[in-house]
C-alpha cells in the first residue's frame, strides 16, 4: 500500500489534487482511498489531504500518519508544519518553489524535490496570479518523482475532474512534469 | 449478466447516483455539512432533467420533512437527505412520518450534534434517532452506502412494513472519501426498486381517505402497537431483499457481516467505516493465532438481538465499540452496548461484555486502539473478569 499526505492552504486545491491523484490510480486498475483533513475551510488556512492505493481494497480508515510521499503546495508552510512528520525513509518531499531542492536542507533520509509549480500555473492563467492554483501542477511533478502514476493517466483525471480550464490545467502539469529539481534520482 | 461501471466516487455522491437512478417523485432537502455534496449533486441532475424529480429548495430541515410527508402522504417515492443538527431540527417530523406509515428514505451523513460546535463524524445524531420509528441501516464505504441506498426503497414500500429508513455512512471519512464504486445500470436498478403503487393516496380523490388525524386515547395506543408489529416484520423483509440485490448485483447483504467469527472465542460490534480498521487489526491477530472476530452491524432498527445472541453463542468477551454516549446510562455507555447486553441477557448468556466509546467529534481511530481493545478481550476471555465496563479510546484524560 502507499500512502501520501498533501500539504496546501486553502484555496490551492489540495484536496482536488488528492481526488485527481485518485482518479488517476483508480483508472490504472488500484483500489483507491482519498480523503481530506477538513478543518475551518476558510482561503489560505493550512489544509491536508490523504491518499491511499493498492492492489486490493483498502479497508484501513484512519487518517495517514506514515507516508511514503508528501506534496507541499505552498513552501511557506515549510515553517509552520512539520511537513516530514512520519515520513518513511527514502520518501519524497515534493515542495512548489523556485529554489532548489538542497535550500530546504531536509534530513538526509528524505528525498527532496522542488518544482516552480506557482510560476507554471500563473503562465497558464490557473487562478489569480497573487493566489494561483498550483494543484495540476504539482501532480506532474508528482508522477515524474515517484514514477507511482502516469501522465496520460492524470490527463485523464483532470479532464474529468477539474471543473474548469482541462487545457490549460493539463498543459501545467505536463511543463511541470519536466520542470523539476531532484535531490537524488527521480523515478520516471 | 447485469451491466456496471467501475467509478472513483466519494460517498455522498455515491448516494446522489443512486437517487438520480431512483429518480424519486420529490426530493426535499435543505443543505448541511458534509450531507451538502448528496443534494448539491442531485440537485445537478434535477437541473440537468437527467431526473423527473420535483426538487423542492425548503428553508430548513423541519420544511424539508414536513414536505417530504406532504409528499408521501400524496402517494409519491419521496427522499431527503440530512446530517447532524440538520437531524435533530426534523425530530418532530421523523416520527410523524413514521407513525403515519410514510415509506420516505433518507441518507444521513453521519456528524456529531453541538455543542460545542464540530461537523465530523459520530453517530450521535442517528443514534439520537433511535426510538423514532425509523429503519436504520448503517454502511462502512461509499459501495454499501450506494447499495443500501437502493435497497433501503424496497424495504420501505413493503406492503407489510410501509416504514421510513435512514441510510448512514460516517461523514468525511466516508462522504467525502474517493474510493472504488461499482455503479449499476440505470435500467437494472430500475428494475430492481420498481414502480411505486401507495396503498393510500391523498390525491385519490375517487376513495377519499383522512390522513394525520386526531388519535386519542381510543386509538392512538392500538397505532403504536402497529407501529411495533410492523418492526417485528422488518428483519426478515431486509434479510429477502439482501439477497435477492446479491442475486441480482452480485454484493451480498444480510443482518451484519460476521468475519472471522466461525472459532471466535472474543468478539468485536462495530457499525460502518471503523469496521475497516477492525477488519485489517483481525486480520493481522488471527495471523498470530488470536481467536478473534469481528461483527459489523449493518441493521441497527430493527435491532437484531436473537440473531447477534446465535452469532455470539460460544463468544466468551465481547467489545462494543459505541460512537456515541446515552449521557445518564449505566457508566455512560453507548447505545449498541446497552442494545447488546439486553439481546444477551435475555438470550441466558454468559459471555462478558464490554463498551468502548471511540470517536466522537471526528476524533480518528487507529489500529493500535483496536489492537489495545483485543489486549483487554484476551485478558477478560482468560480471567473471567471486567476491570472497567466502560472505557475511552484516544481519549486524554
Amino acid at each position: 500500500m502507499i500512502e501520501v499526505r498533501i500539504h496546501g492552504r486553502g484555496g490551492q486545491g489540495a484536496v482536488i489534487a488528492s481526488e485527481v491523484l485518485a482518479d488517476a490510480v483508480f483508472r490504472a486498475g488500484s483500489y483507491v482511498q482519498s480523503f481530506p483533513a477538513f478543518g475551518v475551510e476558510r482561503r489560505g488556512a493550512p489544509v491536508a489531504a490523504f491518499l491511499r492505493f493498492d492492489d486490493q481494497p483498502v479497508r484501513l480508515r484512519c487518517q495517514v500518519y506514515h507516508p511514503d510521499h508528501v506534496m507541499v503546495l505552498d513552501p511557506s508552510l515549510m515553517q509552520v508544519v512539520d511537513v516530514t512528520a512520519g515520513l518513511k525513509d527514502g520518501g519524497w518531499i515534493l515542495i512548489n518553489s523556485e529554489q532548489p531542492p538542497a535550500s530546504f536542507a531536509l534530513p538526509s533520509q528524505f528525498r527532496t524535490a522542488t518544482v516552480d509549480a506557482s510560476a507554471i500555473a500563473i503562465r497558464h492563467r490557473l487562478g489569480p496570479q497573487t493566489a494561483p492554483i498550483v494543484n495540476t501542477a504539482i501532480l506532474g511533478a508528482f508522477a515524474y518523482v515517484t514514477g507511482l502514476v502516469k501522465l496520460d493517466m492524470l490527463e485523464v483525471a483532470v479532464r474529468e475532474t477539474v471543473p474548469i480550464k482541462p487545457d490549460s490545467n493539463v498543459a501545467a502539469m505536463r511543463e511541470a512534469f519536466g520542470a523539476v529539481q531532484c535531490e537524488g534520482k527521480a523515478q520516471p | 449478466m447485469v451491466m456496471a461501471t467501475k467509478v472513483a466516487l466519494d460517498g455522498a455522491h455515491a448516494v446522489s447516483e443512486a437517487m438520480r437512478q431512483i429518480d424519486p417523485d420529490v426530493v426535499a432537502a435543505y443543505p448541511i455539512t458534509p450531507q451538502t455534496a448528496v443534494v448539491q449533486r442531485f440537485s445537478q441532475f434535477v437541473a440537468d432533467g437527467r431526473v423527473n424529480t420535483e426538487f423542492v429548495a425548503v428553508e430548513s430541515e423541519h420544511a424539508a420533512m414536513s414536505a417530504c410527508v406532504g409528499a408521501a402522504a400524496a402517494g409519491g417515492r419521496v427522499m431527503t437527505a440530512t446530517a447532524a443538527n440538520g437531524l435533530a431540527l426534523m425530530w418532530e417530523m421523523l416520527y410523524i412520518a413514521a407513525s403515519m406509515r410514510l415509506p420516505i428514505v433518507m441518507p444521513v451523513v453521519n456528524r456529531a450534534l453541538s455543542g460545542p460546535l464540530n461537523i465530523h463524524c459520530d453517530h450521535s445524531d442517528s443514534m439520537g434517532a433511535r426510538d423514532a420509528g425509523w429503519i436504520q441501516l448503517y454502511s462502512e464505504t461509499a459501495q454499501e452506502a450506494y447499495d443500501n441506498t437502493i435497497q433501503a426503497i424496497r424495504i420501505a414500500e413493503h406492503a407489510d412494513l410501509k416504514l421510513p429508513v435512514m441510510v448512514m455512512q460516517d461523514g468525511f471519512i466516508t462522504g467525502h472519501g474517493v474510493e472504488r464504486v461499482e455503479v449499476a445500470d440505470d435500467k437494472d436498478v430500475r428494475e430492481f426498486i420498481g414502480k411505486y403503487a401507495p396503498e393510500h393516496s391523498l390525491l385519490d380523490i375517487d376513495n377519499p381517505k383522512t390522513f394525520g388525524a386526531w388519535d386519542m386515547y381510543d386509538y392512538y395506543f392500538e397505532h403504536k402497537r402497529q407501529q411495533t408489529d410492523a418492526f417485528s416484520k422488518a428483519m426478515p423483509i431486509i434479510t429477502a431483499v439482501g439477497k435477492e440485490f446479491g442475486s441480482r448485483f452480485g454484493r451480498n447483504y444480510g443482518i451484519f457481516d460476521a468475519f472471522e467469527m466461525d472459532d471466535a472465542e472474543m468478539a468485536i460490534i462495530v457499525l460502518s467505516s471503523t469496521a475497516g480498521t477492525c477488519r485489517t487489526v483481525v486480520r493481522d491477530m488471527r495471523k498470530q493465532g488470536v481467536k478473534i472476530g469481528m461483527l459489523k452491524l449493518r441493521v441497527f432498527r430493527p435491532f437484531p438481538a436473537a440473531e447477534l445472541a446465535r452469532a455470539l453463542s460460544r463468544v466468551r468477551a465481547v467489545a462494543v465499540l459505541d460512537r456515541s454516549i446515552s449521557f445518564g446510562a449505566h457508566e455512560g455507555a453507548g447505545p449498541i452496548f446497552m442494545e447488546l447486553c439486553s439481546a444477551l441477557f435475555a438470550a441466558g448468556s454468559d459471555a462478558k461484555v464490554v463498551d468502548y466509546i471511540f470517536g466522537l467529534g471526528g476524533r480518528d481511530i487507529f489500529p493500535q486502539h483496536i489492537e489495545q481493545v483485543v489486549h483487554d478481550l484476551k485478558e477478560i476471555a482468560s480471567s473471567g473478569k471486567v476491570k472497567s465496563q466502560v472505557s475511552y479510546l484516544g481519549l486524554r484524560e
